[in-house]
Formats: structure tokens, sequence, C-alpha cells
């Protein structure tokens, strides 16, 4: 049988009944009942409460650790420190994962956890900690990057030699790595520009925001077998990384994911679960740990801030023969800022063949970094879609005409290195570029704008499973993390390929002993890859029916089609037979046969990039620098709307979230290295009343290597959105901000500057 | 937390003996929406606290010689639906309203709101241009004392140990008065002020402005009442000529510090904006009274 | 540690008791004494509304609220809000309207959607923009959370 993957059986002309239409989420009447389980929601009997103790020191040496009086203290039942970890090299990615679940020889941030305590309540949990007696050497700290890469900055690790420069220096850096990406001649494009833009951009850190905390119960048996119960984005990565640092086998840790209250990017990477885990291996009984917001904040994995040099040439009739960028991310205290998507994503929408960029990793004293939604790229493409507006500006172009005159179409080969298939730049484009939003007049007093962006959107290791019971109805297992609605969509594609109504479609989110492994939900997969495999798994369902069938009729295989929720012959020369239901065919053969059902696991190619273009009407408040954001419009390629309330959702959830990085979101730090404002009140995020309605237009340019067409739509609204805010302030007081977040003082100092009336 | 205490006595004699033989670190708990969040941080752990919720005076708000006594421990929701207080004193309702979220006001009180002596505090501001008097009372009986004598610094005030308020009165107003309240923060809502500006002003009949009280908030340790604001507006029509004099006098006695919600030099500048726009609420009030 | 205290209450009318220590917050207490873990924590400082409930008809955030405050008081939590099998007309708009994605806050705006419609049966968008300001919401962008919100009200209304 020829593989989903190498032929989807995508059909534009099928008349599909389910895929597209938009009925009411399964999983949805646990939410709105508060049934619904969440990682702090579960309870067992005896469980123990876990709180974990944190270095209050940006950067310092651990020199000893004396849990000693907290052991004593009645009701404590377990204490863990760096003692009860394997031994793991430094410098390799378990030893990096193991430092950051637990600090080893130093702590490399303020709220690194040092040592942990289980205990039958969590105010005698919290009275331990404080009996717990550390001896740090304070070290100095550093925590800007550019800080970090000069010459004499405090270094965080002995062993780092900055990867990929020709004869590095042999000594301790905090340079992680250095790539350079580029294709074609940029000296050459360059010369052949009219008109050359260079600016620098910087963004500060944020965080991805999830409104649940993380939270996990671990329990143990006395012979080793491990049950994780936590909210995730990947069950299966949590268990194979616990078998790295723990040394204990896959097939005796069971991760069991809960509903997740938000990830964003932030829960592919485990914090509390394995310091829960050691515990409840000492206590011998089930240990929750549930993190404070103030520890999220601190001590899970935020958002990388950025330094960018962008350089962009274009003729004066508007093709843009050069573009040249300087990228430093910083990493936090461990490498794994996932850079590289920088360089990568960051001009790849527009045809260019003459591209060069250099961009640097750095570490510094503050938490690891994790993604947010499309790591690394929504930084960068502030800066560029600003200075292609620049460019625009000074041709004379509409700013929409001049991305339209550059957009990258199928065929294109990109930086790194693949080709284009179908692709609906353009049509995004030319949709916007129509759009009401566009065509109506800016308001007297306002500024618009607009920006681009491009996400490669992913594939990658996935696994399901589909049983179909003895009266027809199905259940799926599905791996990966249901974020916000692919549960329901993936059961629409099964309830399409089947031919039965989604209402006989139920899914469960599996855990890793149930399926075979699944990479993180991330990069926007879920939905096309997951989906793939339950399309397939149906498919090989099918074809077990088909056989059935003809069992049951006595002919042949080949004389037997499916269609439309039925198993009928081929032909008239096949016979004449009575179309058999799934139900029936599943009753007649359960007890001969078993049961019936496909299962796939691949590693799935053939993700479609999406591309969306935002618009964006402000005010910018002369006196206070307060930016009001008026009216703002999503226009993005969906491939395929599977379940359009569900794509809309992503749109406008991704813009929000662009909105509050742009205007307010950032981390601040003290002199001391201590993060200083850990908490909501003072970590801005959009509130109702901060934001408009926002409108969205869905484009639909197939990806025809999906049997539907989709795209995955999760990550490209956060791309363009602060570019295309800082574009529309620029329109409205005439200059276009260069750091992020565009906050009232910077804001108001900016106007002050120019004088701006 | 070891060794919490909690008591809700039913009597105002209850509440002043605990608090005297209090042990010291012991709070008031009225609508603890500061309380339990500095617990909850770790930033206190006091031994006692004295919900005094129970004592039905302290959350009413009554008519009082052609004014008002609103108890100390009311809700912000309680004052915010008081048809005649609202009428009376809109610029204190406003800052009712900007005390955190509906949420927030259905416990927080300003009687906590002021004690708890953060500068930034938005009713604050109101309270001191209305002109209020705290109602103290305390082992040595009872007091009543401007309120803008309370704060003497962030997270102190100048209540001596046992003593509590009780209430605020609200003097009757004068024909012809307004008062507004007006903050800038970053987003719409759930921010601390940056800046915080309440003003009430009396106005005689022919426009002219009698009476002025000036409060800034959030530029200096304590609320500032800044008599050189009020003298901006005595004697004038509030005309831009008055307002920008206010307004400079305003940034000119802030002494606002550097951190993560506003810079100096930002809270200095938007402190003449607000105090322009605030009295121009307030004019605007007056004129409709 | 602290002595407990024996708290008696109403919770969803069904009456309930449950020992606490004086720290511990109503949302603590109804989710770990009484098992109740609709009501959501996000934050525990009261800035994200995640643990909204009703405490004697007043809408609180539970995190604000002490456990030994609550003797004596009718609460309201998200699983009182159906009745029987017959889900409210919020519960029922966010799931046509697809108000909800990973489904944190939705007990929270939930409850307080419903008080701001008891009081304000026909709001305008900026009324209920800025009663919900207190509800943070990080993946829907509030945009489908006012539409839902929008339609129960139209049909409450009776105007469905």
């Amino acid at each position: 049988m020829t593989s989903i993957l190498d032929k989807s059986g995508f059909n534009p002309d099928r008349k599909l009944k389910i895929v597209g239409t938009s009925p009411v989420k399964h999983d949805g009447i646990d939410k709105v009942t508060g049934r619904a389980r969440f990682g702090a929601d579960l309870y067992l009997p005896g469980m123990l409460i876990g709180k974990i103790l944190r270095s209050p020191h940006a950067h310092a040496r651990i020199k000893s650790i004396d849990t000693s009086e907290a052991a004593k203290l009645p009701g404590v039942k377990a204490v863990v420190t760096r003692d009860d970890f394997p031994e793991i090299k430094a410098g390799t990615m378990a030893g990096d994962m193991t430092r950051n679940a637990m600090a080893r020889e130093k702590a490399l941030y303020d709220g690194h956890p040092v040592a942990a305590v289980a205990a039958t309540s969590e105010s005698i949990a919290k009275a331990a900690l404080k009996l717990i007696k550390v001896d740090y050497e304070v070290l100095p700290h550093v925590i800007d990057p550019a800080e970090a890469m000069a010459p004499g900055a405090p270094i965080l690790h002995d062993h780092v030699r900055t990867k990929g420069v020709k004869d590095a220096a042999d000594k301790p850096t905090n340079v992680i790595e250095r790539l350079d990406i580029a294709m074609g001649d940029v000296v050459k494009g360059f010369a052949e520009a009219e008109i050359i833009v260079e600016r620098e951009f910087d963004t500060k850190p944020m965080h991805q925001g999830y409104i649940e905390p993380q939270a996990c119960v671990a329990q143990a048996t006395e012979d080793g077998q491990i049950e994780l119960w936590c909210c995730t984005q990947g069950p299966w990565v949590f268990r194979d990384r616990l078998t790295e640092i723990l040394k204990i086998d896959a097939a005796k840790i069971r991760v069991q994911q809960s509903e997740m209250g938000g990830g964003f990017g932030g829960k592919t990477g485990f914090y509390g679960e394995p310091v829960a885990v050691q515990l409840a291996r000492k206590a011998k009984r089930p240990v929750k740990i549930t993190l404070t917001r103030n520890e999220v904040f601190r001590a899970t994995g935020p958002v990388s801030g950025t330094k960018s040099r962008i350089k962009m040439g274009i003729t004066k009739d508007g093709v843009i023969t050069a573009a040249e960028a300087e990228l430093i991310f910083q990493t936090g205290a461990f490498t794994g800022s996932m850079f590289i998507n920088a360089p990568q994503a960051m001009f790849t929408r527009y045809n260019l063949k003459n591209v060069k960029t250099v961009s640097y990793e750095v570490v510094s004293n503050r938490p690891k970094v994790n993604s947010f939604r499309a790591p690394c790229v929504p930084q960068v493409v502030f800066g560029v879609e600003g200075v292609i507006d620049e460019l625009a500006r000074k041709i004379g172009m509409d700013p929409i005409e001049l991305r339209l005159r550059n957009a990258a179409t199928e065929g294109y080969k990109t930086i790194y290195g693949e080709t284009f298939g179908p692709i609906g730049f353009v049509e995004t484009l030319e949709a916007a570029k129509k759009s009401d939003h566009y065509n109506s007049p800016v308001p007297k007093g306002q500024g618009r704008g607009v920006a681009a962006g491009f996400w490669f959107n992913r594939g990658g290791e996935t696994t399901g499973t589909l049983n179909i019971a003895i009266d027809g109805s199905v259940t799926l297992i599905l791996g990966t993390t249901d974020v916000a609605g692919s549960r329901i969509s993936i059961s629409m594609m099964a309830a399409e390929e089947l031919g039965i109504p989604v209402d006989k479609v139920r899914a469960i989110m599996a855990d890793t002993h149930s399926l075979g492994y699944n990479r993180v939900t991330a990069g926007s997969r879920t939905t096309f890859a997951t989906g793939m495999v339950i399309v397939d798994s149906a498919r090989k369902a099918i074809t077990e029916l088909c056989k059935r069938a003809a069992g049951i009729w006595g002919v042949p295989e080949e004389g037997v089609t499916f269609e439309d929720g039925y198993c009928r012959p081929a032909s008239s020369n096949v016979g004449t037979f009575e179309p058999l239901t799934i139900a029936q065919i599943a009753a007649k053969t359960m007890a001969s046969h078993g049961a019936i059902a496909g299962h796939s696991e691949m590693s799935v190619t053939g993700a479609g990039p999406g591309f969306g273009l935002h618009i964006v009407d402000v005010e910018v408040d002369r006196e206070t620098g307060r930016v009001d954001i008026k009216r703002y419009t999503v226009v993005e390629d969906a491939g395929k709307a599977i379940h359009p309330l569900q794509v809309e959702g992503q749109f406008q959830g991704g813009a929000v979230q662009g909105i509050g990085w742009a205007l307010n979101e950032e981390y601040f730090y003290g002199p001391d290295g201590r993060l200083q404002n850990a908490s909501f009140l003072d970590y801005r995020m959009p509130v109702a009343s901060d934001v408009p309605m926002i409108g969205t237009e869905i484009v639909e340019v197939p990806n025809p290597r999906h049997p539907y067409g989709l795209r995955g739509v999760g990550e490209v609204p956060v791309v363009p959105t602060m570019a295309a805010i800082a574009n529309a302030i620029g329109n409205a007081i005439g200059i276009r901000p260069q750091s992020l977040p565009m906050s009232p003082p910077r804001l108001l100092k900016l106007m002050d500057d120019a004088k701006v009336k | 937390m070891q060794g919490l205490r909690y008591e809700a006595p039913t009597t105002i004699e209850a509440v002043v003996a605990l608090l005297t033989g209090a042990p010291a670190g012991s709070r008031i708990l009225a609508g603890g929406t500061d309380v339990i969040v500095q617990m909850e941080t770790d930033l206190i752990e006091p031994p006692l606290l004295v919900d005094i919720k129970k004592i039905a005076e302290l959350r009413q708000i009554t008519q009082e010689s052609g004014g008002f006594r609103v108890g100390a421990a009311t809700s912000g929701m309680d004052i915010v639906r008081h048809a005649a207080f609202c009428k009376a004193w809109p610029g204190i309702i406003d800052g009712v309203k900007l005390i955190g979220s509906i949420q927030v006001k259905g416990r927080a009180s300003i009687g906590g709101n002021l004690c708890n002596g953060s500068p930034a505090a938005d009713s604050v501001p109101a309270i001191i241009a209305a002109g209020a008097i705290a109602r103290v009372i305390g082992p040595n009986g009872v007091r009543e004392v401007k309120v803008e004598t309370i704060p003497v610094g962030p997270g102190k005030t100048s209540l001596a140990k046992g003593e509590f308020i009780a209430s605020f009165f609200l003097p009757p107003r004068p024909a012809h008065s307004g008062d507004a309240y007006q903050r800038f923060t970053p987003r719409t809502e759930m921010d601390i002020a940056v800046v915080g500006v309440g003003i009430n002003l009396t106005l005689d009949g022919s426009g002219t402005c009698t009476a002025a009280r000036v409060a800034l908030g959030a530029v200096a340790p304590t609320v500032l009442l800044v008599k050189e604001c009020a003298d901006a507006l005595i004697g004038s029509k509030v005309d831009d000529h008055a307002l920008e004099r206010l307004a400079a006098a305003a940034s000119a006695a802030c002494r606002p510090i550097d951190d993560k919600r506003g810079t100096k030099e930002y809270r200095i500048k938007v402190a003449g904006v607000l105090a322009r726009r605030t009295a121009v609420e307030a004019l605007a009030r007056a004129r409709q009274n | 540690m602290s002595k407990k205290h024996h708290i008696t209450t109403t919770v969803n009318g069904d009456e309930c008791d449950f020992l606490c220590e004086p720290q511990q917050t109503l949302l603590d207490c109804l989710r770990d004494e009484l098992m109740l873990s609709g009501t959501k924590e996000g934050c525990a400082t009261g800035d994200c509304g995640a643990c909204t409930v009703m405490v004697d008809s007043v809408m609180v955030c539970s995190c604000l609220v002490l456990g030994v405050e609550v003797d004596g008081a009718n609460i309201d939590t998200i699983e009182g809000m159906a009745k029987g099998n017959e889900l409210h007309p919020l519960q029922r708009h966010f799931l046509e309207l697809n108000g909800l994605q990973c489904g944190i806050c939705t007990p929270g705006i939930l409850i307080a959607a419903r008080e701001l419609l008891a009081r304000n049966p026909d709001p305008t968008e900026t009324e209920i923009r800025y009663w919900l300001a207190g509800n943070l919401c990080r993946c829907t962008g509030y945009d489908k959370i006012i539409r839902s919100v929008q339609a129960a009200a139209k049909e409450m209304r009776g105007n469905a």
C-alpha cells in the first residue's frame, strides 16, 4: 500500500460533509462545568505536597547543602538535593537538563532549584524549606546578552567553547554558537540596490503567560515503576528525558497527560516533574508539586530577548535585491533557544536570492528559555517588516503592493534548503488588499500598519490508533496534547473518512504506555500530523472492513469499495449485495476475526508553510505614550480550515498575545539579577478591556500533501503582530519604534526626543 | 505560616482589646486583598489576624450631618453601588472603581487601601482631596484626624498600637463642587497607578474657583497634598492658563522613583498631563452642581 | 502548625464542612478539602480571576478570601452552574461559539459573566470587557468570549 505521505489522496473536488463545519468540541462540556482535570486536579490517597527551595542568587557556587533540620520536622517525608539525582557530565544535553531541574555545581539564575521537600501539608513543606541551610559563594552575574558576550564577563559554564567559529579560542565563553546561514551573493545584491535601509532593533525577554502553572503528581512503586500525571506538551518527551536523567527504563515510566491550561511552547520541557518523581521515590508516597505564579515567571522557560541589525536593499521599482542580518539571542542559563529558526524564517516569504545572516546564541544568568509560538522568529520579524515598510515609503509604493511584488511562490528554493510546493502568500496578500479593513479610510488621529509573517509548520514523529466498536462507533487514541481543540478537528477527519456523524467518534488523550512516541505538540503540527496519522489509521481500518465484507459476500477483496460509511460491491460484475454499514460488519465478524482497528506510526512529512498578513489601526496618546489598538484584522492561509471557529480562535489568540508582547510585556531585572515583576500585576498581559474584537479572514490554498489540504495555523498569528503594530505607530506619530515593548514611557521619550506634535 | 491565629470579634471594644494586646506584625483583616496577597507571597507572617467584618457599622454608608460616614471596611462594590454617595463624590468613586477587578472590589475597602500605605493606592488621592476625616478608635478613645495624616511612608501609618480606623467622614458638599480622580496605567485595568491625581474644587456663582484640593499619588513616598496646585486653581476660572500653572506645579511637586512601573521623568511629565485632565473633569462636574 | 478551624458552609446549595488552617484560602479549601477542583488557581494573588466564585452573592477571587472567613456563608462555584443535565445558557453558548480553547480560565469567566448578566441583562461590549477585566485569558484573545456572553445575554432576554 502506498504510504499516505507519498500519496495523500487530497482531492480538491471532494464533497465534504463534516470537515469545514464547526461542531461543539467533545471535551468542551467538561471544561464549561469544571469537571476537566488539569495538572493540579489529581488527588491521590496519601498524597504529599512537594515544595522547591530556590536560589535567591543569580549566580553562585553551591558549596554545601544541609537538610538535616528539615528532614527532622514532623510531617516531612522526604528531602532531595543534587545528591539524589544521578551524576551526568556537564555540557551534554542530559547534563544540562538535569542541572536545570536541580542545580549541581552552581545556581545559575534567581529561582534555580537547589533542594526540595515533600510533606503532609503545604505549610509544613514551606516551614521545612526554611530549615534547609545552603552555603552559597555568590559570584558576579550577567543578564544582558551583549554584556555576556563582552570580554571579562562572568562566565556561566567552563566547558563552553563557541561552536561554528573557526579557530575558536580555547577558553570559556558565554557564546554558545555562531550560525552563518546565507545564499546567493549579498555584495552583488546590495550593489544592485538603489535604496538601502539598515536598522538596529532590540526586544526584551518575555513569558508565554499560560494561565495554568505547571503541576504534576508523581508516584513510585517499591520496585521502581513511576506514574507521572502532569500538564505537558509532550508526554513522550517528558518520559524519555526522565529516562535519561534518572536512568530508569522508559517502560517503567508512565506519563499521563492532564488537560493543559495553555503552553504555547513553555510546557515542552519539564520543571518540577523530575523533582516530584525523586521525592515520590524517596517518600514512598505520591507527591504533588504545583508551581506558584512567582515560580512560573522566575524559573520555567521564558522567551528569548534579542538584538538585531537588519539591512535590506531595493530597486526603485520595488524589487528587493539583498538582505542581511546580524542577530543575538539570549538562551538563559543553558543552550536551547532554537535560534536557527530566525535566520531560516525571517526573510522567508520573499523571493530573495541574496541573503546573509550571522546569528549568535548567548547564555546569561536567567532561566533557560523555552519556545513561544514560532520560537525566535517574531522578535526579528519585528525588525524585518519595519525595514520593508521603510523601503516601501522611500519608493512611494503601497506596503502590501511591495510585499506582493516580492512574494515567494511555488518553486521558490528557501534558505533552509526546501523548495516551496503550493503556498498561499500571494493569495493572503491579495485577500488583505481587498479586505474591508484595508479599504476603509484610516480614522482621523489614528495610524495604520501592516506586516507579513511566515512559519514552516512541522510534521514529525506521531502515532495514533482508531478502534471500531461492535456498534460501529469509533474511539481514537491520540498522543499529541490538545492545546485548544485539535481533538475535535481530528475526530472530524476520522468521521469524514468513515462516513459517519462526528458524534459517533470520541477521542482520548493517551498516556505513554498506550502509543508509540509522539513529538511535542508544537510547531503547529498537531492537527496536521495527528490528522494525517488518524486518516491513515482510518484508511487501514477501511481496508480491513472491505476485507471482511468480501469474506461475508464470498468475493475477492478487490471487489469491495467503501463509500459514505458503507462497503459496497465495486461493480455489478462482483455481484448484487446489500451495502453493509460499519456496525453490521463489526457485529458479523467480531467473534470470528476480532476487533477492527487501524493504527499508524510515522514521522510525518509534507507540512505546508503558513503565511499571514496583519492589518492594525492604532491611536497614540501624544501626552502619555499610551497606545490604543482600535482595529485589528488577521488574514492567514489555513490551507483548509477543518473547524473554522477553531482556526479563527487561533488567529485571534495569537494576535492578542502579540499585542501584549508589542506594548507591555517584558522582564524587569534588578541590579542584583533578581526578577522584579514575577506576577500578573506587573507582568502586563492584555485584559479584556485592552483589545477590540479581532477580525479574521481565512484564506484557503490547500496543501495537497495532506488528505484534507490543511496547514498548521497556531504560530503564524504571532509572527507579524508586533511589526504590524510598530508600523501602525510609525504611521500615527511619524517615528517607527525599534525596541520592544513599545511601552508608554519608551514611546513618550521617543516622541519627545523627536519633538512629535 | 506557623501558628497564625484568626479572630473575628463582634464589637469595636473587642477589636481594640485584641489589637492592643497583639504581638508585633498582627494585622487587621478587612477585605484581605492586600493582607492575603502579602501572606501568600511571604512578605508578611502575621501572628494574628483580626477580622473586623462582623461589625456591621464598619461596613455601612450612612448619611450624617449633611455628609456621609463610610465604614472603613465597606467593600468597594458596596460603595460604587451607593447611589447617593456616587452622586455626591464621583471622584472618590472614580478611585474606588480602579482598585482592581470587580472580584477585588467585592472585598477591598477604603480603610485597607489607605492603611496598606501604598503611595499608589487608587482611593487615597480622592479622599484626601475631598477633605475626608478618619475616625480612629484605640485604647485611649476616639480621635478624628485628616486622612492625609494617616500614611507616613510606604507601608507605614501614623496609627498607634491598638488603634484602627473605624470610618471616614465626608463633609457636606457646597454648591458648585466637583471632584475627579484619574490615573495613568499602561493597561486599561488591573495595573497599579503610575501616577494618580485627585482633585476636588468648588466654584462660586460666577464660575470662579473658591476652593481646591489637589492630591498626587504614586509620585512620592506618600500621597502628596499640593498647596501650589491648589493655588494655581483658586481665584481662577480654571481656564487654560490656570491649567498650565496647575500642570507645572504638579510636575514640580513630584519626588518619584524609577521602578518597573515607570521612570522618574515619565512620572513627572505625566503628573502634569493628568493634573490638567483631572481638573477639567472636576470642573465639568462642579459646573453641573 | 496552626490549630485547624472547623468551618461549616453551604456550597452550591449543599451544606458541607471542612477543617482548615487559618492561612488556607477559600480556594485551597474548595480544592483540597472539598475536592471541588473546578475552581482554578492561576496566580493566588487576585490578578487573574481563574478562582472566581460567589460568596454570599458577591463575586470574589477565592484566593483573596480565607477559609475561616466563610463559616456560615453561601458559596457558588462552577460545579453548581448547570442544573442537572441542563447547562446554563452561558455554558451552552461558550460551547457553540468556541468561547474557550484550553478551558483553564473558563470556570472563572462563566461565574463572572453570570453575575454580570444577573445585574445587567443587556450589557454593551465595553461593559462586558470592563466587567471581565479581572479574568485573564491567554488563548482566545477575548473575542469569542465576548461574543458568547452577548449571545447568551440575548437568549436570556428572550430574543433567541
